[in-house]
């Protein structure tokens, strides 16, 4: 049970931080179709920080003398940079679909395209494989948290929360989960989140008060950017042993749905988020996972093929959407470019 | 100079202009990384990185080999000119199902899906009735057909979602997409049709040559020896032709095109705009799997099955070859082939010098994004072009001899001597 929770949130808090950057971007007008590329190009610059660094030698003390605080810090470096990258790549979308006027869903399709074929065309020069992983070591040694570190011995047990919370988790998957938290808050809790949602119900109104629309829908993306950017580096660490290789398989785009299923709204993009993580959990872990711990693989024993629970997500998102799009409510300008002089 | 101007002066030579703009700049960008990272790894300097470029501008003209001195040789190389013919193929019917979809106001980002399900639909019928007893052209027919069928229910799917429920076409088509890999891997996990007689092979279905349900070559590799390019290509021009047809000639063609500019405008002239939203994908879905169709029933391609986890790059690309042919059914045959010529590039970079394929993805990206905007560049365009038309120039003088504080130039020489001496237009007259 323990194992199931500890999963479903390795899965579900990257897929609620990038649904929320789909929110911020959505709020402020714009439709952000890039997620899943954004994701992609921020787990790749996210790893390539990883190795560069270890490559330079500036952690190996600290790898060495098992200090995880420094470690946690490295991590959390890793995160920032992948944000900023993520950010300027979001730059891209900003640029066409405010200043241009672009077709959004085209503009995010084109960095959908261009993420995983630059990322891969680098990848390929850099490592000579399709593969980028890190200079030392692995994800798990570098980033995870283990009971050894509290003092607990090998066969020394935690109880149930510092078993599921504690021992052998990261806690990138906390910081992302404080972040989606204080951000939700500036969203809607804060003058400029009232500023930026006003930007995506009605443009000309918040402009006749004074409401800058242009730097309000920059704001949104790039922040959107950001946090797919950080969502998609916690990805690529925590559930891809933190290698990068031109791929989220559709995670960015499972992210769209869970913003859809959510409502644009935080708290009930939490509980799809939980949701599909489950799914997406169970499909990862089918063949270990010992739900009610009696020692049995129920899952696996019942011999339903891997590809009924692979393909489980993606249907159960279909399902999903089906049932709860007639109580669905998009933000009321998304999508249709600004312009000053219409009505 | 003249001429240009002539071509910008209507609608479709702008477009054509704006493609070409948007293609020029893929390329540009393409070259420029191709020689930033070149010259920024030391491995590769100056000259590795000047023959990258030089195979990305002109890669389907080079040849095999490098010459003794090691430079890139170039020349007519029918091995390539027939593989763009071939890799075109698929392009071209996955361009038209974007086009089609796009027609209608829907963007088909699910031709990748239908591509899948064309493509298992086809090789089941293709490999599992005996040729022994049945006339191979017959299962090749059939093949095809229950490819297109596979596509049509499958595209019927995202467009029954958005015709019913309001869905977003986009999520939905990602979502079948995703679907589709992981049914098709499922499928031809447990069929039957796995290559087991060549060993080193795995995750491999037979190809259809293994029971002789081949495309006919139709002469065409006598044209390109060396080359796989069949008649499928031929086909997929012929498809274009139809779909042409369909959309400007027909009733219906009006229908999904009234569809596409306003949903409900078109509901209030009486015509059913639900039904014509999923003919629209069904039509765009059956396009697309086609193109698997035809691609994995040419005889000399295998079809790798565990594909849960990776999708078909056709698909995706099926979406610039529509934006680049502005959503022109026969435009999409040469903008597929422009594409194909691309990846040609991209194959021969990885063949000959440091560099790999997916920069032509990059420059296909670079692309899409422009197409973005091809509207604004349009604009841009026309307000050039009608800068040097006769008509609007006389207008344009006209208005401007008509402004308030502009008196016809006579009169001012008598009222007012100073601001001649200031007014260069009116000294020169």
């Amino acid at each position: 049970m323990s194992l199931l929770i500890q999963q479903t949130l390795i899965y579900a808090v990257p897929l609620m931080v990038v649904a929320l950057a789909g929110v911020f971007a959505e709020r402020s007008g714009i439709i952000n179709l890039a997620l899943e590329g954004i994701m992609i190009f921020g787990a790749f610059i996210g790893v390539m920080f990883v190795r560069l660094v270890q490559q330079w030698g500036w952690f190996t003390a600290a790898y060495a003398a098992k200090d995880w605080v420094a470690m946690q810090g490295f991590a959390l470096l890793a995160m920032f940079v992948a944000a900023f990258f993520g950010c300027l790549f979001s730059l891209l979308l900003a640029f066409a679909a405010i200043n241009l006027r672009a077709d959004q869903t085209i503009g995010g399709t084109a960095l959908n395209l261009l993420a995983p074929a630059l990322v891969l065309f680098l990848i390929r020069i850099i490592a000579q494989q399709n593969t980028l992983s890190m200079a030392i070591g692995d994800s798990p040694s570098w980033f995870m948290i283990k009971k050894s570190m509290f003092g607990y011995g090998r066969t020394a047990k935690m109880g149930f929360l510092g078993s599921t919370f504690v021992d052998k988790a990261y806690p990138a998957t906390y910081v992302c989960l404080i972040i989606f938290v204080v951000m939700s808050v500036l969203l809607y809790k804060t003058r400029f989140g009232l500023r930026l949602r006003s930007c995506g119900e009605n443009p000309q109104a918040s402009d006749s008060l004074g409401i800058n629309v242009m730097k309000m829908r920059y704001s949104g993306v790039a922040i959107s950017g950001a946090l797919a950017g950080m969502g998609g580096f916690v990805y690529a660490m925590t559930t891809a042993n933190c290698t990068a290789n031109g791929d989220v398989a559709g995670f960015g785009f499972l992210a769209l749905a869970v913003m859809i299923f959510g409502n644009w709204k935080p708290l009930n993009i939490v509980g799809a988020a939980l949701l599909f993580g489950v799914f997406k959990c169970i499909a990862a872990l089918y063949g270990s996972l010992d739900i009610n711990g009696d020692g049995v693989y129920w899952l696996k024993e019942i011999g339903v093929s891997p590809n009924f629970y692979r393909l489980l997500p993606y249907a159960i998102t279909l399902i999903v959407l089906a049932f709860t799009s007639k109580s669905s409510r998009a933000p009321k300008a998304e999508g249709i470019p600004y312009d000053k002089g219409s009505r | 100079m003249k001429k240009r101007f002539g071509l910008l002066s209507t609608d479709g030579g702008r477009t054509i202009v704006a493609s070409l703009i948007s293609i020029v700049i893929g390329m540009v960008i393409g070259a420029l990384v191709v020689l930033i990272v070149g010259i920024c790894t030391p491995t590769i300097g100056l000259k590795g990185a000047l023959d990258g470029v030089r195979i990305i501008l002109g890669g389907l003209f080079v040849l095999g080999e490098r010459t003794e001195a090691g430079a890139l040789a170039f020349g007519f190389n029918s091995v390539s000119m027939g593989n763009m013919l071939f890799r075109a193929m698929p392009l071209v019917m996955t361009g038209l199902s974007v086009a089609i979809a796009y027609r209608t106001g829907l963007f088909n980002i699910g031709a990748a899906g239908q591509y899948l399900m064309g493509t298992l639909a086809s090789l089941f019928v293709a490999l599992s009735i005996p040729s022994a007893t049945v006339p191979a052209w017959i299962i090749w027919t059939l093949a095809l057909l229950a490819g297109m069928l596979a596509g049509a229910l499958w595209g019927a799917i995202p467009g029954l979602l958005k015709a019913l429920l309001n869905i977003n076409e986009v999520i939905a088509c990602i979502m079948t997409n995703w679907l589709a890999a992981n049914l098709v891997t499922w499928a031809f996990e447990v069929s039957n049709l796995k290559n087991v007689a060549e060993g080193t092979k795995t995750a491999y279905i037979y190809k259809t040559t293994f029971n002789n349900v081949a495309t006919s070559k139709l002469g065409l590799d006598q044209l390109f020896p060396g080359s796989q390019v069949n008649g499928g290509i031929l086909i997929a021009a012929l498809f274009a032709v139809i779909v042409y047809i369909i959309i400007t000639k027909t009733t219906f063609g009006y229908e999904l095109k009234a569809c596409g500019f306003n949903r409900y405008a078109a509901r209030y002239a009486g015509i059913h705009d639900k039904r014509n939203i999923v003919l629209s994908m069904a039509i765009a879905g059956s396009l697309a799997s086609l193109g698997g169709a035809l691609y994995y029933l040419s005889g000399n391609t295998e079809f790798y099955w565990n594909t849960y986890q990776t999708l078909p790059g056709e698909g995706f690309n099926g979406i610039p070859v529509a934006l680049l042919a502005a959503n022109n059914p026969i435009a999409v045959i040469f903008t597929a082939m422009f594409m194909s010529m691309l990846s040609i590039c991209g194959t021969r970079l990885s063949q000959l010098t440091a560099f790999n394929e997916y920069i032509t993805n990059v420059i296909i990206a670079v692309i899409v994004y422009m197409s973005a905007f091809s509207l604004i560049i349009k604009m841009f365009l026309g307000r050039h072009a009608r800068k040097d038309e006769p008509l609007v120039q006389a207008a344009v003088a006209l208005t401007e001899s008509l402004k308030p504080g502009k008196a016809p130039p006579d009169a001012a020489k008598a009222s007012d001597p100073k601001p001649i001496s200031l007014d260069k237009g009116g000294a020169d007259q």
